[in-house]
């Protein structure tokens, strides 16, 4: 999970990494008394989760309080890259005298953490790295050992930060891997970090990501989750403990295994391309021993997104074989129907693995009319698209 | 021969008395596969279906010489359970629970590493199996038997689906590495060892989207394996920033795609299926061309 700025900015105080004074605004009336609080210029900065958001024009100075009232109400729905924006942070304004970056992130490749630092910050460090390598610093961290004062100090000195900031930027990343590791996170960046000119060294930026896997053991980590920001199909869908991910297609797709259903959205779309570009409308992958009720919640969540025109059910039977699968399949279509939620958009099924040939049966058996069984999985793939394409373009018409 | 498990593997099961374990153990032991031992803190003394439950790792090792460790227990004891495994000398620890934090994965690896004693496979996978010899994890045994083609995949799903478009064929050994973000053995690891297998003629390595493990792997390729490998990446339409499904699948920014991964592959002479069925096929005209 991926946190805004002002949340960031919160862990950072909380594990002592010196941030501005600053709160976050949902409306232009609480910028003002937030900035009147503060007391002097402040900035007010567009809450969402890219970057470049200061191009955008969601990042305003403001000399008084009235200023910030009215920079918020500019900023305040602004659409920035496609995200909405619902919250402002009013923080106080510094005079920048040298702008850097440090992070600290998971490393996938070596199995281990890295320290990023340059002394070059406050632009896209992607940049810094790809034109001027040797201005960043790169330095492995042992998952073990982690970030003590001479690990820290030994990041500072790579990038060579200035003498008279070593013990600051020092304690600053000492702190920082703090976030890192008492938050679980897999990325803690700090750009710009700066030194003002009366002399302090700040985290005037903050990104942090969390590893979704942690949440068990932070229980705070609940609060921080972005209802607004998020489908309001994956928000029902995580209620049902289903691993969903809503997509901009037209077949709603059901699997289990998540390679086995990355792969499926990946045929659907090969499929599609001759129908006038179908694509996949959703990730779900529903586990490898899913239960009849299982499949029901899923089918019931895509078939329930107005989007889908028709779904795919794509299933490998290994741990659970092909038979109880399609009595799972069966299963799911009379709960929706006994709820009074009849199935009203075709389903393609493909099911392959142990015991394929009952399932099928089973399948052929039971005859519902818009439940159809496709032997492979390009067929398949093949005969939702279609369906899809006619239900869109029957609806168009 | 096959890599890493053999009819000889004498396995034990960490969380063998928890529902997950038992299941599992019942269906390794239904495949052939020699289960000595299980064990769970506080359990010591405790039979499943006969199979002696010992307390801790190196007590179950002593007692009937297991060399191979298949982890089920829950994601928060898992940390503790692979290092019990490490410190027990275990040469072959099979994590297959879902959902351990990161930071606990980084350190047991670097915990194995130091130690030097263990492969760890997984976590968040399903296993490896020797199709005829042995099983070490959830994989089921009756979708193929024993054949030329190596297997590695990130994936448990794709894998049990590859296994099967090539069940007439059959496999020397077949490794699901898991979806993590950090895992102890690589598809180059996998890559390696089945390059060494004199019974492995041919290669199948599936990926997906996320890290560059990938393109490293392809790097390897072109230096150190003569064998034919045939590959699959999984993902194209994954829209970056969204984790899809596995903890590691995710496009961040244009790092870790699947187009990149296919490029990669594809530039070093790796045949890329574009979906399983058609990978599949790949590899029936290369052991037959």
């Amino acid at each position: 999970m991926d946190l805004y700025e002002y949340q960031a900015k919160t862990l950072f105080d909380a594990h002592e990494v010196p941030v501005t004074a600053g709160e976050v605004c949902v409306t232009p009336d609480a910028a003002h008394e937030v900035a009147r609080k503060i007391g002097g210029p402040v900035v007010v900065k567009a809450q969402v989760k890219t970057g470049g958001r200061g191009k955008a024009g969601g990042v305003k100075l403001a000399d008084t309080p009235e200023d910030a009232q009215a920079r918020a109400t500019d900023i305040l729905g602004m659409d920035i890259k496609g995200h909405t924006v619902h919250r402002v942070l009013v923080t106080e304004a510094t005079d920048i005298a040298e702008e850097y970056y440090v992070s600290f992130l998971l490393d996938r490749a070596n199995r281990a953490f890295l320290a990023m630092a340059s002394v070059e910050g406050g632009v896209e460090i992607e940049e810094v790295a790809a034109t001027r390598p040797e201005a960043l610093a790169l330095v492995r961290v042992d998952a073990i050992d982690g970030v003590d004062v001479a690990k820290a100090r030994d990041i500072v000195d790579q990038a060579g930060f200035p003498a008279n900031i070593r013990d600051e930027v020092t304690n600053v990343l000492v702190r920082l891997w703090d976030v890192l590791v008492k938050e679980d996170a897999t990325l803690v960046e700090v750009n710009p970090l700066v030194l003002t000119t009366d002399g302090r060294v700040l985290a005037l930026d903050g990104k942090v990501t969390l590893d979704d896997n942690a949440h068990y053991r932070h229980a705070s980590h609940a609060d921080l989750v972005d209802r607004e920001g998020t489908d309001p199909i994956e928000l029902r869908a995580k209620e049902l403990e289903l691993n969903y991910v809503k997509l901009d297609g037209e077949v709603g797709v059901v699997g289990n295994g998540a390679g086995l259903v990355m792969s499926t959205l990946d045929v659907v779309a090969y499929a599609g391309e001759p129908f006038g570009g179908i694509r996949p409308a959703n990730f779900l992958d529903i586990g490898g021993g899913a239960s009849a009720e299982i499949m029901a919640n899923g089918l019931d969540i895509v078939l329930n997104d107005p989007d889908v025109y028709a779904v795919f059910v794509n299933v490998f039977g290994g741990i659970t074989a092909c038979d109880a699968v399609a009595n799972g399949i069966v299963q799911a279509v009379e709960m929706l129907a006994a709820k009074g939620e009849p199935i009203t958009k075709p389903i393609v099924c493909r099911i392959d693995g142990n015991n394929a040939e009952e399932g099928r049966q089973i399948l052929t058996d039971f005859g519902h009319p818009l439940v159809e069984m496709v032997e492979t999985m390009d067929d398949a793939a093949r005969r939702v698209a279609e369906l899809a394409a006619a239900g869109r373009d029957g609806s168009a018409s | 021969m096959t890599i890493w498990l053999d009819a000889d593997s004498r396995i034990l099961v960490q969380g063998m008395t928890g529902s997950e374990g038992t299941k599992h153990t019942r269906r390794m032991v239904a495949s052939g596969a020699q289960i000595v031992a299980g064990v769970t803190p506080g359990k010591g003394g405790q039979e499943v279906d006969g199979i002696p439950v010992f307390g801790d790792v190196r007590e179950a090792v002593v007692a009937t010489g297991a060399n191979v460790s298949v982890v089920f227990v829950p994601p928060r004891f898992a940390q503790a359970a692979v290092e019990e495994a490490v410190d027990a000398e275990i040469p072959l620890c099979v994590v297959i629970t879902e959902g351990i934090p990161v930071h606990d994965t980084a350190k047991f690896f670097q915990y194995a590493q130091n130690a030097g004693t263990t492969r760890i496979i997984g976590p968040n996978c399903p296993g490896i199996i020797s199709p005829g010899q042995s099983n070490a994890g959830i994989i089921p045994a009756d979708i193929t038997g024993p054949g030329p083609i190596g297997l590695v995949s990130k994936s448990g799903t794709l894998t049990y689906q590859m296994m099967y478009e090539l069940n007439d064929i059959g496999f020397s050994t077949a490794v699901g590495i898991g979806g993590d973000p950090i895992i102890g053995t690589t598809h180059i690891d996998c890559l390696a060892a089945f390059e060494a297998d004199p019974a492995t003629e041919a290669i199948v390595m599936i990926g997906e989207i996320g890290g560059d493990a990938e393109e490293r792997a392809a790097a390897f390729i072109a230096e150190n394996v003569t064998k034919p490998v045939v590959g699959y990446v999984a993902g194209f339409t994954a829209p970056e920033g969204k984790t899809m499904g596995h903890a590691g699948a995710i496009v961040s920014g244009s790092a870790g795609t699947a187009a990149a991964k296919k490029d990669a592959l594809e530039a070093v002479g790796v045949k890329v299926g574009q979906t399983p069925s058609e990978t599949a096929r790949l590899m029936r005209a290369l052991l037959r061309g």
